[in-house]
């Protein structure tokens, strides 16, 4: 009789992740989504105040290459107490910048838990799910959840306006 | 007593918030346990207080108490883990309670229309009328999904 073929085990795929605190609270990002880490004070001249706070969380603008990032607070976006930024995480695929106190380490997650459906508000668009580290539990943040289609939208065409008037201004010699 | 007596009891498990008792469905109920670090994050749901992590499985806390009683409980001794359903879907919400837990088995009198929204039901035990907790209506949550809907499904991470 043949012994039975040894079933594959699927062991769990890990996923690097990026621990970081805004106002001192833990969160979690997946490495994948930061394309770039800096220093806030490296920004210093490269942004742009938006005149309009037609997105309270959104008071800036970064231009990289062809692409304007609009800059997120994060104590803002999660209604944390206002603290003090060290740091900006450019990410991918969406045109955010968030501002973050700092990072606190890189490691790897091997188990994604679904938000609970108890938890029924904007939560459920800020994390893609909470996952359990040496025995903590570490919500895991939606990199496109900062900023939504309608602020995005909102945000592109206060942009495009104050782009327009500067021109004029010029012309005009104001 | 007659089958069709007996076929008419269910069991209930009774836990107290603060003076007061309250029952829930026994079937509902998976475990009573001591109280646990409950971590928090930010979040919009203002009925739900956090999270517990219970043998791997991480579960939301919903203190019921201020809607119940009026107040925040003082005293935790246990976390009742109760099953809450979610369309055809479960899920375990645990219930900070403040004393013992008591299973029972009664007959339950079923809510009329002047109840409110939480109460599935009555019962008479030792004295006292109980209401029977309705934890749909109780606790928070999304609208119902079809149950097959993996996007809400404890996963594994694939990288």
């Amino acid at each position: 009789m043949q012994p039975a073929p040894a079933t594959k085990s699927r062991a769990p795929r890990a996923e690097q992740i990026i621990l970081f605190r805004v106002s001192g609270q833990l969160f979690a990002i997946s490495s994948g989504s930061v394309q770039e880490v800096r220093s806030v004070d490296g920004l210093t001249g490269t942004t742009q105040e938006i005149s309009q706070s037609i997105v309270p969380k959104v008071r800036h603008t970064i231009r990289r290459g062809d692409t304007t990032h609009y800059v997120v607070s994060g104590t803002s976006h999660f209604g944390l107490p206002a603290a003090s930024a060290g740091l900006v995480f450019f990410l991918r695929h969406t045109p955010t910048a968030l501002l973050i106190d700092g990072i606190d380490k890189m490691t790897t997650m091997t188990y994604l838990q679904a938000l609970p459906q108890t938890f029924c508000h904007e939560e459920r668009d800020w994390y893609r799910g909470l996952t359990a580290l040496d025995q903590m539990i570490v919500p895991v943040v939606k990199p496109e959840g900062f900023l939504s289609v309608e602020e995005l939208t909102l945000l592109d065409s206060v942009l495009r306006a104050e782009r327009q008037q500067q021109p004029a201004e010029a012309e005009t010699g104001e | 007593m007659t089958i069709v007596a007996e076929i008419a009891l269910e069991s209930f498990v009774l836990l107290r918030l603060g003076e007061r008792r309250f029952a829930v469905r026994a079937r509902q109920i998976v475990e009573l346990i001591a109280p646990s670090r409950v971590f928090r994050f930010p979040h919009n749901t203002a009925a739900v207080e956090g999270v517990i992590l219970r043998r791997g499985r991480i579960i939301s806390v919903c203190d019921i108490s201020e809607q119940l009683v009026g107040k925040k409980l003082s005293v935790r001794r246990f976390y009742l883990i109760a099953t809450r359903l979610f369309g055809a879907r479960k899920e375990p919400v645990a219930l900070p309670v403040s004393g013992d837990c008591e299973l029972i088995t009664v007959d339950m009198t079923p809510r009329s229309e002047s109840d409110s929204t939480h109460v599935a039901g009555w019962l008479s035990h030792g004295g006292d009328v109980i209401e029977v907790l309705d934890l749909e209506a109780l606790t928070p949550g999304i609208p119902a999904v079809p149950a097959t809907s993996v996007a809400l499904q404890p996963v594994e991470v694939r990288a």
